[in-house]
Formats: structure tokens, C-alpha cells, sequence
């Protein structure tokens, strides 16, 4: 039965696999090439320099600064995102006072919550991260009119415009704007988890916690992985760069303490018209996505489970 | 079932081989890398010029138009409109009613233009502008643009006895060069640089403009008694403070300390008129001058701040009467002023400024019809046009002249006293148009920003900046250029 399998699958798969190569495979061959040229991105004329870029790249202080936020960013931003839309999830479907006749139910009001939890996602982050700069406004925004309104006038930080700061403000508009869809969809994959289980914890009387260590978040593992790859790709990805580069200061400030990857290459390629260098940063930023898209593989591969 | 090891319990392909093959299948595109530039990046034609057949020149038509060319014109869709290419398009089909007019209007010139430069099809006149500006230095440095030294030397509209280049406003034709005299930009918008302030705040505290550094500072103590900032700035783009901050070091010090940063020349930035022009600034925000917040603002919340009486002055260019109209009360009387004086050591007097070209305007060198580009370009500098563009879109153009019988604005009044006034003191530093880096993220705010906000002392930010000068010219990824 093997013989001819293999030509068989390649059978179907031929176009897929002609539009893949060409639209994905080879651009990445592309830009590798480029990181070794001095392409300026504004004329077809380059010569290639070898490993110029790569050397200014090790001594280029605002690329290791953009470095360091990515790796917190991919770190940082899925763990507490994913906590918190996994707490979220688990207070809407199983973490109400028990009903009469159901097992599990949400707290009062869960289907409202949903929805409302949703909400952000349906805003572009544009139009977030600009809702957000009026909020961070020291000088008129909420945030601060709600601080002197509880009586602390004198604590009134710069936001955006304090270097030690800012990069915390930006990520909470991300963790903003990306929990609601994650409660979505663990809710979806928790209510596909038989009640059964819980009943059975239940009657053993087993606490909340314990069901939700035990029972929810095993069984819900695969989404919570493929939630960890999604929300690591967005954090070094478009999102990233939207919001940075239209909050911060510069952007990519103050004095480099936000910018990302992403935004630094846009820069390098489009404002300083050096693309050649541009795609040296993105071969960094490549091996810092494999790198972490690899991680979480080896780190979530676990015993798959079959209900 | 087989017993390849390529077999897992599943029973179909692992995810091991599904990456080993698509690995193989990268492999086999990079033997043909060598065809890369044929890709992105190609396209651009033979380098021998295919410049069309030259049409003969005559009184009418200096620039030897093909009468029957089409021109294709893109203009940066911002603050200005497009209203005044519009009306220079009709003057242009006037002359010639044969060649057809595109205007095409964007806000992403270099997304938009970028591809067409890279596949030698260019448009023949672009008004390069915007957050999404091509950079010029880079351009002129590939050889893109076209020299537009014969538009330069060709008579006016106006008065045939007179180069168009003896028409324009002081700097700007400097501005256009980079590197001995070919003229590559042709600044078609006129900035005066300077402190904005509001006629109407300072009579609240019985204030002229202060004239000198310990008067600004008297002024400020007053309006802080009465709970009014000094001044403010955008915070989050730092790099708006050199507009009053520059012209401060060039006055103190003379034209060369300016020229000497912008050289980029060893120790420019230690030059005792820089230090004692940050001193001055710094003092501001050391006895609390400064707008609360201010590092957290962007350009549009400090301008709102500030026509909102908050903050007396701010460091700003001319197009903020245009960009802060929504906010601005009637009875503002928006003004523009020359840095006030440091002391009687100054090298040049008060009134000093900083003006300079703005929406620059660039012919391709690859351009089908570049002398048509120019010709419009001709058209746009007579006084009929620059009178259109003053008035329809509120600012100087660089006409020198033209602004004679309108009525102005009070912002545009006090920009063509404050020209006046300066007379040949016109600074023009060109850190901000040479190296957009530097100025921007490096200088702007990664120094000036951070010791206004109190984070860096001035000695320090001296520092910082002629460190950051210095990796910009021992850079050679970057192309370096020098005042004539």
C-alpha cells in the first residue's frame, strides 16, 4: 500500500505547496539575500557587502535595545494574557455557585460578560492605541484626572512619557485588546469538556482550584498552545509594531525604551532608507520567532488526551 | 501498514518530515539566488539615458516642454490640500491644452512611489512630503533626481529679466543642494521656525514678547503665580524643540556653531553657545516652568494645552496656525517670535530665525517628462500662483513676495515681520533634512527630550548629543554632507 503515497499526496498538494513556496518560501530567501547587500530600497542599484550589516547590527545599540522589548514582549505578553483569559474563562463556565440540575455553571451574567469581554476585539488596535493616548494625556487624560480625583495630586507619572513606564503602558494595551478574544475562545473549549468530569470531581469534593488544575486546564492544553503560538506571533508581529508606533514617543521612545523589532526595521527600511540593513534586523527578528515558536512546541508537548 | 520510521502512531506524515521537506524546499531556491535581483529590487531599466527628444526652447516655453506630453504629477495630500496643484494644473493646460494632467493625491508617497522608483517609472513631479517622505539624501545619493538647475536659471513668469532662482526666499535655494551646485529639492513652502505665543495671554499679564532670557524667565515666574506654565512642548516628538532651541545656539554663537554641528565636525556640540543655550532651557524646567505632563504629550495634546491658555509659549513651525485651528479661540492672536536674547554677548541680534523650505518638491531623474515637471514647477513660483497658495492655504510660499494687498492672518502677519526683522539673519540648520535619524531618534529623543524632562542635565545631554553626532559621521552607511 506505501508504493505511490507520497506522489499521491504531492497529487493534491502541488498548488498549495506552488503558492507557499512562492508567496511565503521564497520571499524569506529573498530577504536573506538582501540582509547581505546595501540595498537603499529607493533604487534597483545594491552591491553586496558581505557581513557588514550583520557587524553593525552586534554594535547597533538601538537594535539590542528593540531586542530586549521583543524578548519581553513574547515572554511576558502570552503569560498574562493567557492568565487572565483563562481565569476569565473559567469564572464564566464553570466557576459560578452551583445551579440546581447543571454540574458546573458561570458566574450571574456570564453570556453579558462574553460579549462585553469581546468588545476590544471588534476595535481596530488603531483606533485602540489612539483611545489609549488620550487616556495616558498626563496632562488631561483619564488616567490621571482619576488620580487626583482619589486625592493623589502628587502622583501623577508621565505615562508614555517616562521612560521606565511606557513600555508597561503599551503592553497593557495589548493585554487590553487581545484577552477578550482568548476568554472566547477557551470558553468555547471548555464547553466542549464533558460535565461528567466535574461531576465526578464534585462528588470526590474537589475545590475550584483543583478542578481547574486538574480538570480544565489539561483538557483544554491544545487551545491553550496554539493560543500561546498566536498571541507570541502577535506580540512580535503587527501588533506590536501598531501600537509602538503610535504611542510612543519618537516612536520607539523615550529615549528607545519601547521600540520593537518590528518597528525598528519599518524605521531602518522606510525612514532611513536602508533596507539592505532593514532585512538584517528582520533575519534577527526570523530567528527570534523560530526560536520561540520552537520553544513553545518542545515545552507544550504533552500526552494527548481523547474524549 | 509500512515500517518507515517517517510512520507514527497516527498513521500519517510527522511533523518532522513536513519541516525536513519544507527545508528541502527553501534549499532548492537558493541556487537561485542569483536571480534575486531581478525580484524586489528590479526592474529599473538600462542606466543609458532614454530621456526623450528635446523639444526646441523659446521666450515661451524655456524649458523646451513637449507641448503634447502627458504629465504626471503626485502631491503629498497633508495639511496643505491639493487645491493650489489643481489651479497650477489649469494654468498648465493653458499653456499647453494638449497634454493631459494626472494629479494624484496620497498620503503614502513612499509605499505609493517607492515601487515606481524601484521599476524606473516614476512620476515627472512629486511633492515629497508627509510622515511617509522619501529621504532625499538617499535619493540624490542613487542618483534619482533630476538637477533642476535649468528650471533655476530659466526667467520667471512674473518679469522675463529675472532667473527664477533670484524670485525665491532666502535659504531655499541652498536647501536644495547637497553636494556642490546642482539643485536636486525646490522647496515650494516657506517655514518661519520659532516660540509661538498668544498675543491675547501675554496682555493678561501686561507682557510683550520678552526680548531676553531673564525677562522670559520673569515672565514665566509671574504666569506660575497664577497657576499658567511658561511653556510646553511635544513631549512624545522632542525633536520640535530645536525649532526655537537651534536658532537660540545660532544666535548666541554665530551661524558657525550651527554649521559645525550640521558638518558634524569633532566637538561641534561642545561649543560654549550649546551649553548655555540648554542651560537656559533647562533652568526652565528646573524652577517649573514647564507644563505638567509635558513629556507625556504629542504634538496636537501640547498645541491644544497651549491655545487653551495653559502654557504661554511653545516651540513650534508656521503650519500650526493650520494644524491647531480647531482649538484656537478667536480672539488668540497667534504670533510667532525670534528666540529671546541669552545676554548682550549674543553674536547676532534679536530677531534672529529660523526659516526655511518646506513640502519639497522633487523631479525623478527617470521621469518621462521631466522638463513638464519642472515647467509646472515654473508656473507654482510666479506671484499669480504663490498669492493662490498663500491665501488658500495659509502660509508663506517661497515666492519672495506675494503676500502684498491679502489680508493675513495674524500668525502669517507676525511670520512675515519676523522675516523682516531678520533681514540676512536667516539660520538655516539642516540637521533635520541631512540626517533624519540623528535629529529625530537620536538627538530629539534620546537627548534634548530627556533633559528637558528633567531625566539628564544639560552637561550630560551635551554629551549624548556629540556622541550620537559622532556615530553619525564615523557611519558610512550613511551618506555625509557639508555646507558650502
Amino acid at each position: 500500500m506505501q508504493h505511490g503515497k507520497y506522489r499521491f499526496i504531492v497529487g493534491f498538494l502541488i498548488v498549495p505547496l506552488a503558492l507557499y513556496a512562492i508567496f511565503v518560501i521564497w520571499p524569506f530567501v529573498q530577504s536573506i539575500f538582501y540582509s547581505f547587500t546595501n540595498w537603499s530600497g529607493l533604487s534597483p542599484n545594491f552591491s553586496v557587502t558581505g557581513l557588514d550589516n550583520y557587524q553593525r547590527m552586534i554594535h547597533d545599540s538601538t537594535f539590542w535595545a528593540s531586542f530586549r522589548h521583543s524578548v519581553i514582549y513574547v515572554l511576558v505578553l502570552p503569560l498574562i494574557v493567557l492568565a487572565i483569559a483563562l481565569f476569565l474563562a473559567f469564572m464564566l463556565n464553570v466557576g459560578g455557585r452551583r445551579k440546581r440540575g447543571a454540574a458546573v455553571s458561570g458566574v450571574q451574567g456570564a453570556p453579558f460578560y462574553k460579549i462585553v469581554y469581546f468588545f476590544p476585539q471588534v476595535l481596530s488596535i488603531a483606533i485602540v492605541a489612539l483611545l489609549f493616548q488620550f487616556l495616558y494625556n498626563p496632562e488631561s487624560g483619564a488616567l490621571n484626572a482619576f488620580l487626583s480625583a482619589v486625592g493623589l495630586d502628587s502622583v501623577q507619572p508621565e505615562w508614555l512619557g517616562d521612560p521606565s513606564l511606557a513600555l508597561w503602558c503599551v503592553m497593557a494595551v495589548l493585554v487590553w485588546s487581545q484577552v477578550g478574544f482568548f476568554v472566547v475562545l477557551f470558553s468555547a473549549g471548555m464547553a466542549s469538556i464533558p460535565k461528567d468530569f466535574y461531576e465526578a470531581a464534585l462528588l470526590d469534593g474537589a475545590s475550584r482550584a483543583t478542578t481547574f488544575f486538574r480538570i480544565t486546564l489539561p483538557l483544554l492544553w491544545d487551545t491553550v498552545q496554539s493560543g500561546w503560538v498566536y498571541m507570541g506571533i502577535l506580540s512580535l508581529g503587527a501588533e506590536s509594531f501598531a501600537v509602538t508606533q503610535i504611542m510612543t514617543a519618537g516612536p520607539g521612545g523615550p529615549a528607545d525604551s519601547t521600540n520593537v523589532l518590528s518597528l525598528y526595521v519599518y524605521q531602518k527600511a522606510f525612514r532611513d532608507g536602508q533596507a539592505g540593513y532593514a532585512t538584517t534586523i528582520g533575519v534577527a527578528l526570523l530567528i527570534v520567532t523560530l526560536l520561540f515558536a520552537g520553544g513553545v512546541l518542545r515545552v507544550g508537548r504533552r500526552e494527548r488526551l481523547e474524549f | 501498514m509500512g515500517s518507515t520510521s517517517a510512520q507514527n502512531n497516527n498513521g500519517g506524515l510527522g511533523r518532522r518530515d513536513v519541516i525536513k521537506r519544507s527545508a528541502a524546499l527553501g534549499l532548492v531556491g537558493i541556487p537561485a539566488a542569483g536571480f534575486l535581483s531581478a525580484c524586489a529590487s528590479g526592474g529599473g531599466g538600462s542606466d543609458d539615458s532614454s530621456a526623450p527628444k528635446k523639444t526646441k526652447t523659446s521666450a515661451k516655453n524655456p524649458l523646451g516642454v513637449n507641448a503634447t506630453a502627458p504629465l504626471d504629477f503626485v502631491i503629498f495630500d497633508g495639511g496643505f490640500g491639493t487645491e493650489y496643484a489643481k489651479d497650477a494644473n489649469e494654468v498648465y493646460n493653458k499653456s499647453y491644452p494638449k497634454a493631459k494632467v494626472t494629479l494624484t493625491a496620497t498620503q503614502k508617497i513612499q509605499s505609493q512611489l517607492q515601487p515606481r522608483f524601484n521599476g524606473g517609472t516614476p512620476p515627472d513631479l512629486i511633492d515629497n512630503s508627509g510622515a511617509e517622505q522619501m529621504d532625499m539624501g538617499v535619493l540624490v545619493g542613487q542618483k534619482q533626481l533630476a538637477d533642476l538647475t535649468a528650471l533655476m536659471d530659466a526667467p520667471s513668469v512674473d518679469d522675463p529679466s529675472k532667473k527664477v532662482r533670484d524670485t525665491l526666499r532666502p535659504g531655499v535655494l541652498e536647501m536644495g543642494q547637497f553636494d556642490g551646485s546642482p539643485v536636486w529639492i525646490m522647496y515650494y513652502a516657506y517655514t518661519v521656525y520659532g516660540v509661538w505665543y498668544s498675543q491675547t495671554a501675554l496682555d493678561k499679564f501686561d507682557a510683550e514678547y520678552p526680548e531676553d532670557w531673564d525677562a522670559m524667565l520673569a515672565l514665566c515666574a509671574k504666569a506660575k503665580k497664577k497657576g499658567v506654565a511658561g511653556w510646553t512642548y511635544a513631549g512624545k516628538y522632542p525633536y520640535y524643540i530645536p525649532f526655537s532651541l537651534y536658532p537660540f545656539i545660532g544666535k548666541i554663537g554665530g551661524r558657525e556653531v550651527l554649521d559645525a554641528i550640521d558638518n558634524l565636525e569633532p566637538n561641534a556640540w561642545k561649543a560654549p553657545a550649546v551649553k548655555a543655550a540648554f542651560e537656559a532651557y533647562y533652568e526652565l524646567y528646573k524652577k517649573g516652568y514647564i507644563l505638567k505632563g509635558t513629556p507625556g504629550l504629542d504634538h496636537i495634546q501640547s498645541q491644544t494645552a497651549w491655545t487653551q491658555g495653559k502654557a504661554l509659549f511653545i516651540p513650534n513651525g508656521s503650519w500650526v496656525e493650520n494644524e491647531a485651528a480647531k482649538t484656537t479661540p478667536k480672539d488668540f492672536q497667534m504670533k510667532v517670535s525670534a528666540p529671546s536674547s541669552l545676554d548682550s554677548n549674543d553674536k547676532l541680534p534679536f530677531g534672529t530665525l529660523w526659516a526655511s523650505g518646506g513640502e519639497p518638491y522633487i523631479v525623478p531623474a527617470k521621469a518621462k517628462n521631466a522638463a513638464g515637471g519642472m515647467e509646472q514647477l515654473r508656473i507654482m513660483l510666479s506671484e499669480a500662483s504663490s498669492r493662490d497658495f498663500t491665501q488658500k492655504v495659509k502660509s508663506l510660499s517661497s515666492f519672495n513676495g506675494g503676500t502684498d494687498g491679502l489680508t493675513l492672518s495674524s500668525a502669517l502677519q507676525s511670520g512675515v515681520d519676523a522675516l523682516k526683522k531678520a533681514g540676512d539673519n536667516v539660520l538655516n540648520p539642516r540637521l533635520q533634512d541631512w540626517y533624519v535619524e540623528l535629529q529625530k531618534q537620536k538627538i530629539g529623543v534620546g537627548a534634548l527630550g530627556e533633559m528637558m524632562a528633567g531625566r539628564m542635565t544639560p552637561a550630560e545631554c551635551v554629551k549624548k548629543c556629540q556622541e550620537f553626532a559622532d556615530q553619525a559621521a564615523k557611519d558610512s552607511s550613511i551618506t555625509h554632507y557639508k555646507h558650502q
